[in-house]
């Protein structure tokens, strides 16, 4: 019912993908096994199979949760458990672009609120939310550790700091 | 690339006798790769630590060197590691990198991992012969993405090498060391609740005991240390405990250097490794310039989100430990925050209570409902609408989400900077409180 809820509420991002349909690629199969070579319990690939699932789909489809609980050798609920408990593992759509808003204290200091004001005005949504041409999903973060460069954000894998809001349209435009 | 961790640290005067952890930096800020590690004397300490040493005698070394965790914390290193039971030759044993900084105001392990992943990697490897550990995992926080790239293209130089895998060096000793990335969650930090994050569970923290030491990771002896910990070991193996404990400035009870730092509106922010017992004015204002102009110094945090404020006047408390709870709070991770005269207290203990109300992993009834209960009435007192009694409420629960009333140290931490605010700036507390209408006074 909550999925459906939410899956309803959804006006933009990747297209869902039926759960009975889904299936992992054989590349994502073997990624997984690989990442669990790591570890002697299959189970600690969890995080992992979720992320390698996610860099295709941009989030976690429902069908994913049983395929890899079936890789891992383990039930499906406790994959949706870590799943919905870490906040970088998304399990409805994000943008093509996600931007990582550090809101620590320095940061706050450093003025991230008029920061994070003008990325909402740029992007039209605020925190947690995507654009409506499903071009960025802007999510908070914990201090990102560049603390001596607040305020700062990561768009995607990029980490910027010293920002201030006349700096942010510019920043967005490298950002197809 | 310029790295982001690349600031004044790589600048300062450094030498390998007074800068154990930073004088193999490069000027410009890029990796340290093997060969230029090993062209910087890398690796002579585990080559000592192999050849020279039994692994009880590098115990004894890091405990006689009272080197203690540098991950907030504080706990004794060698200590730590004398809780580990004895190996059976057998069973795996397991040594965790805690490399999941998330701390607000925290920003050194991210430098150690980005430009000297070697020195992390050998101290490691040294350490894992200390605990008979036959595996290790290096949990590392997923935004730290340039650091995983890094951490991982060492590895493999490492391995290559022979310093890590089977028989290292010829010693006969085997260990494997992995990158394990995190998903975020700040509470991945906490010592048993990474053990079940590395385990592929939801990151909620253990009762203790069974302490790690003895039932960690996969119910295996485990020791969790922090990256800038594990990060001294091989300069103590390899230049001696004597060395090690000539490092710090007089008056301090703890030996060595710490990554030290100063931030917020101050005019050269920056992470310095700078030896324990240095006042906090000293850093303040020689290696952070003191306030920008136009900003008076208000208040003061020691080292992370999770200490308590401090006023301009203590700025002539010690760096070390003893140092700054003479003060009255802790030193934590070392990174000092400024905060100047332009912020409000309540509103930078709104955004604070924030953070961690949103990282709770609501184990705890204390902690999942009190931190944003203290949130719903900073937000009030924030515009003005708080209502009379709130400011006790706020410190009834400083009170309720202590030290003991949970499983781990995170609504402790939480309120420590919440009662320590309202020790020292409780009027701008009291005044987001709305005036009692006439009336009501004198009804």
């Amino acid at each position: 019912m909550l999925t459906d809820m939410t899956k309803a509420t959804l006006t933009v991002g990747a297209p869902l993908i039926a759960t009975s349909k889904f299936q992992l690629s054989h590349q994502e199969r073997h990624d997984i096994e690989h990442a669990m070579s790591h570890y002697p319990d299959a189970r600690a690939a969890s995080i992992d199979a979720l992320k390698i699932v996610q860099a295709n789909y941009r989030y976690v489809p429902d069908g994913a949760i049983p395929a890899i609980a079936e890789v891992l050798g383990i039930p499906a609920p406790d994959v949706e458990g870590v799943a919905t408990f870490y906040s970088q593992i998304f399990r409805v759509p994000v943008g093509r672009h996600v931007v990582r808003l550090c809101d620590s204290m320095t940061c706050y200091i450093n003025g991230h609120e008029q920061v994070l004001e003008k990325l909402s005005a740029e992007l039209g949504c605020g925190l947690g939310q995507t654009s409506a041409d499903d071009r960025f999903t802007l999510l908070p973060v914990c201090c990102l550790g560049n603390c001596d460069k607040g305020s700062t954000m990561m768009i995607d894998d990029d980490t910027y700091g010293g920002l201030t809001p006349d700096q942010i349209p510019a920043l967005l435009e490298k950002y197809k | 690339m310029i790295l982001s961790s690349f600031g004044p640290a790589n600048t300062i005067a450094r030498s390998a006798e007074t800068h154990p952890l930073t004088w193999r930096l490069r000027d410009d800020g890029a990796t340290v790769g093997l060969a230029e590690y090993q062209s910087k004397a890398g690796y002579a300490g585990l080559r000592k630590a192999l050849k020279d040493l039994s692994p009880a005698e590098i115990v004894e070394q890091v405990k006689d060197s009272g080197l203690k965790g540098r991950g907030g914390a504080g706990f004794p290193t060698g200590v730590k590691w004398g809780l580990m039971p004895p190996s059976d030759g057998k069973s795996p044993r397991y040594l965790l990198c805690n490399a999941d900084e998330m701390e607000p105001n925290t920003w050194k392990d991210r430098l150690l991992m980005e430009q000297l992943p070697h020195l992390l990697i050998e101290g490691m490897v040294i350490s894992a012969r200390a605990l008979a550990a036959t595996t290790g995992y290096i949990f590392l926080r997923g935004e730290y993405v340039d650091a995983a790239r890094i951490l991982n293209a060492a590895l493999d130089e490492a391995r290559a090498a022979g310093f890590i895998g089977k028989n290292i060096l010829g010693s006969g000793f085997d260990f494997e060391l992995y990158v394990h990335t995190g998903a975020g969650r700040y509470i991945c930090g906490e010592e048993t609740a990474l053990i079940n994050s590395l385990e592929g569970r939801r990151a909620n923290p253990r009762a203790k005991p069974p302490f790690p030491a003895a039932v960690g990771v996969w119910g295996m002896p485990t020791c969790v240390n922090n990256v800038e910990t594990l990060s001294n070991v091989s300069a103590i193996v390899a230049n001696g405990v004597d060395w090690f404990k000539s490092l710090a400035r007089p008056g301090s009870e703890d030996h060595g250097t710490k990554m030290m730092g100063f931030s917020g509106k101050v005019k050269n922010p920056g992470v310095w490794e700078l030896p324990f017992g240095i006042s906090a004015r000293e850093l303040f204002e020689d290696y952070a310039g003191g306030m920008r102009d136009g900003y008076t110094l208000k208040a003061w945090q020691p080292g992370g989100a999770g200490t308590g404020f401090l006023l301009p006047e203590h700025l002539d408390a010690q760096m070390y430990a003893a140092g700054i709870g003479k003060v009255g709070t802790r030193m934590g991770t070392g990174l000092a925050l400024a905060i100047d005269d332009s912020i409000s207290m309540v509103s930078l203990l709104r955004n604070m209570e924030e953070f961690f109300a949103r990282e709770s992993c609501g184990w705890c009834t204390p902690c999942r409902d009190g931190l944003p209960w203290s949130v719903k009435i900073l937000r009030a007192l924030e515009r003005g609408e708080g209502q009379a009694g709130d400011v006790e409420t706020l410190l009834q629960l400083v009170g309720h989400l202590g030290p003991g009333k949970t499983f781990c140290a995170h609504a402790p931490g939480a309120v420590e900077p919440l009662g320590s605010a309202i020790k020292y700036f409780r009027s701008e507390f009291d005044a987001g409180v709305v005036s009692q209408p006439a009336q009501a006074l004198t009804a």
